[in-house]
């Protein structure tokens, strides 16, 4: 049987001529990335593997975006020691605040992951970059801390599912609903340990940024990586960034996906993940009008141009609701400078929204926007488990964000179809 | 609670904590206890938001037992960290998340998967464990949990993966 994607990218990192589901390899890494939560155990490890210098600094890309800016002492420490190491082991991949961004935006955008990679992160997002016909996998900071000093990782070659998605995103309905929308189908656990290849019409249309965030919450439904076949939209989106030569690497035309699921989405409503699963999902007509203190816009998943850019459109010419606060985290600093040209920075400052540097901040509850007890918000973020921003007591509704910007408006989960035209 | 003793000298008994299906990273240790990975202070705050109560009560030999896709959610390896911190000699499971699987093998934190005994056991009772053969004893019964594949067990065998690559790394010196 010919290799899926997944396992032609497998078997050229681990030099081999084919790979079977199932298999071990010991592969060859493209791309290891850490950050300043998992980068300073991550680095610890490293020294107590006896290792000295890195295989290669130039694979190794460290970025500080979790606590960033530095929200308390022990923060800045942990984002000290990783600035330290940068200097020390000399990784030009090292991107400091204000030059930075959230790390699974910026890396597509500035060049350094693309096709026929093998990609480890010490950050459970890493599967994003499956969007560039990567193989994407987050591990831990022992798993990187090996793949610094050997420049190898082990590995078990993943099953592929192919989904399959026919038709056209209607009006409002976008790349987090398609994701959403499957994790309510699956499960948390329906990719576990596996490879979510993403295929179809309404896939192919998606822009890179859209393509980004389906492939960011593969990890959402248990899988080891989402990836998406390169096409013209990924040359295109290569074209003006490409730091590097990515690797040919293809599917088998007779490739056999174990399972495929195939849906029409023409007809697909906006979608929220109540709490406290992401794979609690009901199109938002069905959530009740649920009042927020808290909408989040931002993050790895929906944090891109065409993220701020749907929200603007919701917002423009209109209030945030007195009740709730609006939280708007560009993911990189250079979609945040976009953001200021094209004018969306100003109609969110107008609406009665807070614009802040990238950071990952609230998503994880960690600063820039935590929940007290009793408080829900809406957000763009990928997981709404118990006290995830914050209060064990709090509650996150997960949404695209065209209806985080709506429900910031309305102060209620709202369709946006409800304020905007 | 008085099971059949262990059959050989080198197996443990401990007192279980049973949890459900789909217990996340961030139950397992919150994001904001992630400004240190110093494994004392990842202890103190075990569960905390799963199981307040856990923390001070757990005692070092205690088993966690819990349904499907245990460690669900981030990759912090302060999960498995905070877990082998407390003491918890293993996990028994449905199955677990990926990620999670990986870093507890990989700091030497056994994971074992026995669908059957994960569902029955409940907090309070007492599992026998014998890691070498897999071998669970619940109620007077023998439970087998899954074996590890060949690659896995030379890892477990090293005592880990720092351990493994250390000595890989001094061959090479």
């Amino acid at each position: 049987m010919g290799m899926n994607l997944a396992e032609a990218i497998l078997a050229r990192a681990a030099g081999l001529e084919r790979v079977e589901p199932g298999e071990f390899v010991w592969a060859e890494v493209d791309v290891a990335l850490a950050n300043d939560v998992t980068g300073p155990m991550a680095i610890a490890e490293f020294e107590r593997m006896g290792a000295r210098r890195m295989f290669d600094p130039d694979r190794v890309v460290l970025v500080p975006d979790h606590f960033t800016p530095n929200k308390d002492l022990a923060a800045a420490s942990q984002a000290k020691t990783l600035r330290q190491f940068a200097l020390d082991q000399g990784i030009k991949h090292y991107y400091e605040i204000g030059r930075m961004g959230i790390e699974h935006a910026l890396l597509p955008e500035e060049g350094l992951v693309g096709p026929g990679q093998l990609i480890v992160g010490a950050d459970s997002h890493t599967c994003t970059y499956g969007a560039l016909g990567a193989f994407a996998t987050g591990v831990g900071s022992t798993d990187l801390a090996g793949a610094m000093a050997t420049g190898r990782v082990w590995l078990k070659v993943p099953e592929t599912d192919r989904y399959v998605y026919d038709g056209s995103l209607p009006r409002w309905v976008g790349a987090k609903d398609l994701i959403l929308f499957t994790i309510g189908q699956i499960g948390t656990d329906g990719a576990r340990y596996r490879a979510m290849e993403f295929a179809g019409a309404a896939v192919r249309a998606l822009p890179m940024d859209g393509r980004q965030t389906v492939c960011n919450m593969a990890v959402e439904a248990g899988a080891k990586a989402g990836l998406i076949a390169p096409d013209a939209v990924t040359a295109a989106y290569l074209a003006r960034r490409a730091q590097r030569d990515f690797p040919a690497c293809s599917a088998e035309t007779c490739a056999r996906p174990a399972h495929v699921i195939r849906w029409d989405i023409s007809a697909l409503e906006p979608q929220v993940a109540c709490p406290h699963s992401p794979a609690n999902v009901v199109p938002v007509s069905q959530a009740g009008a649920v009042p927020i203190d808290q909408a989040v816009i931002g993050s790895c998943t929906n944090g891109r141009l065409d993220d701020l850019k749907v929200a603007a459109e919701v917002l423009s010419g209109r209030q945030v609701h007195p009740r709730v606060r609006l939280l708007i985290i560009p993911a990189t600093q250079r979609v945040y400078l976009e953001a200021v040209r094209l004018g969306l920075v100003e109609t969110f400052v107008a609406a009665g929204a807070a614009v802040s540097t990238p950071t990952c901040g609230p998503c994880l509850g960690a600063h820039m926007g935590v929940l007290a007890a009793g408080e829900r918000a809406v957000a763009t973020t990928n997981r709404n488990f118990v006290g995830r921003m914050g209060h064990p007591e709090s509650e996150v509704y997960l949404a695209g964000p065209a209806v985080a910007a709506a429900s910031a408006v309305l102060g209620r989960l709202a369709h946006p179809g409800e304020v905007a035209a | 609670m008085t099971g059949p003793q262990p059959a050989t000298p080198a197996a443990h008994r401990g007192r279980v904590w049973k949890y459900g299906a789909h217990v996340d990273t961030d139950g397992i240790i919150p994001a904001r206890h992630l400004t240190s990975f110093d494994p004392e202070a990842l202890r103190r705050h075990c569960l905390e938001d799963l199981d307040p109560g856990f923390a001070a009560a757990v005692r070092p030999g205690d088993i966690v037992a819990a349904l499907e896709n245990f460690g669900c959610g981030s990759s912090r390896e302060h999960a498995a960290l905070a877990l082998k911190a407390a003491g918890v000699h293993c996990i028994i499971a449905v199955s677990f998340a990926r990620i999670f699987y990986r870093n507890a093998i990989n700091i030497g934190l056994p994971v074992l998967e026995c669908p059957v005994l994960a569902e029955r056991a409940a907090t309070g009772d007492f599992i026998g464990v014998d890691l070498a053969q897999g071998e669970l004893w619940h109620n007077g019964e023998l439970h087998q949990a899954e074996a590890y594949p060949g690659f896995m067990r030379e890892l477990i065998a090293a005592g880990g993966l720092v351990p493994y690559l250390k000595r890989q790394l001094e061959g090479r010196r």
